[in-house]
């Protein structure tokens, strides 16, 4: 099954929404992401651990999410979570494929194979959030000059250079 | 440009060569603010009034102002928008490939001082006159195309104050706030703290 393109899952004529039948075509195809599957801002969302993450986007590629959107960091502390963002134009839905690297060991496996639109936006996450995507082909600064120290989106960046706001403003 | 250096020295020794030197330095301002070429510098969001200054509607052509994208054709530099320290670089290299005589326009808040950057900011420079020589201040944000036009005249003005021989001015009187002027404000927030602390506590003693 996983040497092989699975084929079309078959629409229902009576299908609710596009994430319905988004929901059905991922849980015949891969049973094992059906309890992590769930709705976000009217799309479909994942949660998955970091050892799963390259496989579950080659799954989710596969299944008809042909383009990559973006990919973000959000600092939660002792933790940062990894948001990619993919579409269908099969579904006809977006979907938010999530997942945690911790904060002492910032890295995670590269998907500029499966989409290589992923190239600069991987670049600027680790610029800006400093976690490393192991297998990049060219993993550089891309808006900080190239001798900056520090990753200045991280919640404990400090530089001195920076004037803080006076309350009065 | 070798020259009119070595003419200059030569004029000011001689006696009655300053009323030679003072109508070549007419002439050669004269030409020198009429057609100033400017390099479009544009980086952030002024640069949309910068390029509405050139089109049919504000046209500065009829100033003798017309962008070439190209620094070794121009004379002053028109700095439109936010300058991060990134771009520092390539800003300063541009303005060293201007041949002389070169002047700097500083358009926009962005530019003169970062603009609403200039606080929790940790990319932005705060202000171009901290690694350029800037002749006009147009605040603004933006500011409209006749406020940059008005610049140009000013500029203009300037220019007529210099003359061809080196450290000699013309005794022209100057709209423009110069750095004694009182008029001339400053661009750093703690400079200026400074200064006020200084003075009221001299005032006291």
């Amino acid at each position: 099954m996983s040497d092989q393109t699975p084929a079309p899952v078959p629409v229902p004529a009576d299908a609710g929404s596009s994430l319905e039948i988004l929901r059905e075509a991922l849980c015949s195809v891969h049973p094992d992401l059906c309890p992590l599957f769930s709705v976000e801002f009217a799309d479909g969302s994942l949660m998955v651990s970091r050892a799963q993450m390259h496989s579950t986007a080659a799954k989710l590629k596969e299944l008809g999410f042909e383009r990559f959107g973006m990919v973000t960091a959000v600092d939660f502390g002792d933790d940062f979570e990894l948001v990619y963002r993919l579409h269908s134009s099969r579904f006809g839905v977006g979907m938010f494929l999530k997942t945690e690297v911790p904060r002492d060991e910032p890295a995670i496996e590269t998907i500029t194979d499966l989409w290589a639109a992923s190239d600069w936006h991987e670049r600027e996450v680790y610029d800006l959030m400093g976690i490393e995507f192991v297998g990049h082909p060219d993993l550089r600064r891309i808006l900080l000059p190239d001798d900056w120290v520090g990753y200045p989106l991280r919640k404990d960046y400090h530089d001195d250079g920076v004037i803080p706001r006076p309350d009065y403003i | 440009m070798a020259l009119v250096d070595g003419l200059t020295k030569g004029l000011e020794r001689i006696p009655g060569g300053s009323v030679i030197l003072t109508s070549m330095d007419a002439l050669a301002d004269w030409s020198r603010g009429q057609s100033l070429w400017a390099m479009p510098m544009g980086t952030a969001c002024c640069a949309m009034e910068l390029i509405a200054c050139s089109f049919s509607r504000f046209d500065f052509d009829r100033l003798g102002t017309f962008p070439r994208p190209d620094p070794r054709h121009t004379d002053v530099m028109i700095l439109a928008g936010t300058i991060t320290k990134k771009m520092q670089p390539a800003v300063k290299r541009l303005y060293e490939q201007m041949p002389d005589p070169k002047y700097v326009v500083a358009m926009g808040n962005c530019t003169i001082t970062g603009g609403i950057f200039y606080y929790d900011s940790y990319s932005v420079v705060r202000g171009a006159d901290e690694f350029l020589p800037v002749d006009v201040y147009i605040a603004g944000c933006p500011p409209r195309p006749e406020a940059l036009q008005d610049g140009i005249l000013r500029l203009r003005e300037l220019i007529h104050t210099r003359s061809l021989a080196e450290g000699r001015t013309h005794e022209r009187d100057l709209t423009l706030p110069g750095p004694d002027s009182p008029r001339a404000g400053t661009t750093d927030a703690a400079r200026g703290r400074l200064v006020r602390t200084s003075e009221s506590s001299g005032g006291e003693a």
